[in-house]
């Protein structure tokens, strides 16, 4: 479903990850390891086609679920509201199922701003299952999560997973799911690399 | 057949230029001849034209602004034209040189429309007797001053480098278009006191709307002002390239 | 991208002030400006199509930071990047959310401030036209500006410099339609030429704004 090749990817001018290469199944989540500031965001931006890498190629399906660090809510719309507007985007189902799978239901009809930082990151997960994608990209998926909650999101992404669909996650932190797990920090960059186009003016 | 094959060749020159490293070399070979030919012919042509010229019937001295005034009106527009086709060149090839060099344009060109704008008030003031007017010419070069003043700071607002050559060049090609735009509108707007073209180089056929005693310094220092362009255009085009490298360079350093 | 639209008014809506401030701008501007310049009847009726379609330019450039800028903020412009919205439709949707809660409003009220500047009543009616037929080109520039500026913290007046700048011939064009219908002479000419800057806008700057947004988010 996702086919990464040969990726190097940078951010400010500066090569973070270099030949990186993987391929992630439909059922398969890939979860993506290393420190702060390895390039897991750029990685992932790259993925979702926000970034373009400065070399190498993905393959992916037409439209992706990307969540980033930003949960991207209105705070003034309800929470029905915010996720009825993305299912629109996306042409994808009706909300309720994202509601009820992230127990938000009780909250449907108040405004997003209403919610805690914990209940606003469900809505941001929630967001996912309106789009209908089959590949998710996900940055830090479980920040600001209680156990409970993690516990909700393993059991939604595995729905998800043997409906056929395919994950890949940034995290830092332990991840208690049966998953495949890729550690970047043996693609890092070499200290001369530079995307800069300088390069070959310095003397 | 020769002469194909040789503008070939040149235009391979052309976008050679646009490696930085050729550019540099190339253009620190010739900034110093370029330098003293335009002390040379910008000098003798001022010269000439203030010192050396009889006064108009009916203009007096005053007429002798002319030197300054038309060069760098035609400055003033060629900056623009420079600065539109290096964004484009940039957006199209992805080359640094082209869009460093509109943005050491900018800078330079607008210099260049307050100089055309200053000599015009104050050559305005005996002739019309009003430091300035309303006239679409003046006020279409007033519109670009205002045009360069956005350009210049949109780059200096972003941090991002690339992000900087991208942005400012989308309004670049934008920014032409509204323009022009605007150029029509304020012929439509107002017609004007401001007398027509003095000097037309391809209008040759026609009678001479100016005489030769003032016509020639008039080129020469055009030529001159043609050439002042060019210098700067490189010096600034090479600083850019140079802080860009210092930037790649600072990079690496910290890295290491 | 209607969706988009939607969204985008209903914001504006409930987020107060959507459509009132723009308009009490409008209104503070037309009431400054005789207090700055003369209660004199005849010299306001000369100097009004200007100062309303300058009153009218400056209200639709308070709001236009708001048009992308929240939505960068709060991430929701990577996601509607990621979705299968083109960053074309993006903009469109959202400069034509800003016409209408901000540009429209300001065509409707235009005449009746006109009667504080002793506009006649069939002057009014051109002013109102000329605005209808120009905000939407305001919007759109306006909008254009924005996505260059999205990045920029603290953006606010430099977007001003960026677009004040590109909106010279819709000023004149539509100030001058007015001017030409009080004094009684024709104004078709100036009149179509607004609405070309406004199909042309439509027609160019989709492609500008979508390439600005793309750069900006990458």
């Amino acid at each position: 479903m996702l086919q990464v090749s040969n990726l190097s990817v940078a951010r400010g001018g500066k090569i973070l990850l270099h030949d990186v290469s993987f391929s992630v199944e439909p059922g398969q989540a890939l979860v993506l390891r290393g420190a702060n500031g390895i390039g897991k965001t750029s990685l992932l931006r790259c993925i979702a086609g926000l970034q373009t890498p400065t070399s190498g190629k993905i393959l992916v399906p037409e439209t992706v679920a990307y969540a980033a660090h930003a949960n991207g809510l209105k705070g003034q719309l309800s929470v029905f509201e915010n996720l009825k507007f993305w299912a629109d985007i996306y042409g994808g189902p009706r909300p309720d199922v994202a509601l009820n799978s992230y127990s938000l239901e009780n909250f449907a009809y108040q405004p997003a701003a209403n919610l805690s930082a914990g209940q606003q990151r469900r809505l941001g997960l929630a967001r996912m299952l309106v789009t209908g994608c089959r590949l998710w990209v996900l940055d830090e998926p479980t920040v600001s999560l209680d156990v409970q909650n993690v516990a909700l999101f393993y059991k939604v992404l595995k729905a998800h997973l043997q409906g056929g669909g395919a994950a890949v996650l940034a995290t830092h932190i332990d991840f208690q799911l049966s998953a495949e797990s890729l550690d970047l920090t043996s693609y890092i960059a070499s200290l001369n690399m530079s995307s800069s186009a300088f390069e070959e003016a310095l003397e | 057949m020769n002469s194909t094959s040789k503008s070939k060749h040149l235009w391979n020159l052309f976008w050679k230029l646009a490696n930085p490293k050729v550019f540099m070399g190339w253009s620190g070979r010739w900034l110093p001849w370029l330098s003293w030919l335009t002390v040379l012919l910008l000098g003798s042509g001022l010269i000439w034209g203030f010192f050396f010229t009889p006064d108009d019937i009916r203009q007096g001295s005053t007429v002798k602004i002319i030197y300054l005034h038309v060069p760098a009106a035609l400055m003033a527009i060629n900056g623009y034209l420079l600065m539109f086709i290096g964004s484009l060149m940039w957006l199209i090839r992805r080359q640094h040189v082209s869009v460093l060099a509109a943005k050491a344009a900018a800078p330079v060109g607008m210099t260049m429309t307050l100089i055309a704008l200053a000599t015009g008030a104050i050559w305005g003031q005996p002739m019309w007797g009003t430091y300035w007017v309303w006239d679409p010419r003046l006020t279409s070069f007033l519109i670009m001053f205002l045009f360069y003043a956005g350009y210049i700071a949109l780059w200096a607002a972003i941090d991002d480098d690339d992000t900087a050559a991208d942005l400012t060049s989308v309004l670049a090609l934008v920014g032409s278009v509204f323009a022009l735009l605007s150029r029509y509108a304020v012929l439509f707007w107002n017609q004007g006191l401001h007398q027509g073209t003095t000097v037309s180089l391809t209008d040759g056929t026609k009678q001479e709307n100016i005489s030769n005693v003032f016509f020639l310094p008039l080129l020469l220092a055009m030529v001159g002002f043609g050439l002042l362009f060019l210098t700067l255009l490189l010096i600034g085009t090479r600083t850019e390239l140079r802080m860009r490298r210092l930037k790649v360079l600072e990079v690496r350093e910290r890295m290491q | 991208m209607i969706q988009l639209f939607a969204r985008d008014i209903r914001l504006a809506v409930r987020s107060g002030g959507g459509f009132g401030l723009a308009l009490i701008f409008f209104l503070i501007v037309v009431v400054l400006i005789p207090l700055g310049l003369s209660s004199d009847q005849s010299a306001l009726a000369l100097v009004a199509p200007g100062v309303l379609w300058l009153g009218a330019l400056l209200a639709c450039l308070l709001s236009l930071d708001r048009i992308f800028g929240l939505d960068y903020e709060d991430g929701s412009l990577d996601l509607l990047a990621t979705s299968p919205l083109p960053l074309e439709a993006v903009y469109i949707a959202k400069a034509a959310a800003h016409w209408l809660t901000t540009g429209l409003p300001l065509a409707l009220a235009a005449p009746v401030l006109g009667v504080l500047l002793n506009l006649s009543f069939d002057a009014g009616k051109v002013m109102c036209f000329s605005l209808l037929l120009g905000t939407p080109a305001l919007s759109l520039i306006g909008a254009f500006g924005a996505t260059l500026t999205l990045g920029v913290k603290r953006g606010g007046l430099l977007l001003s410099l960026l677009v004040l700048p590109l909106y010279v011939p819709t000023l004149i064009f539509g100030a001058r339609a007015v001017h030409s219908a009080s004094l009684g002479q024709p104004f078709d000419v100036p009149l179509i030429m607004v609405l070309a800057i406004s199909l042309g806008a439509v027609a160019i700057l989709p492609f500008a704004s979508g390439a600005a947004l793309r750069i900006n988010l990458r």
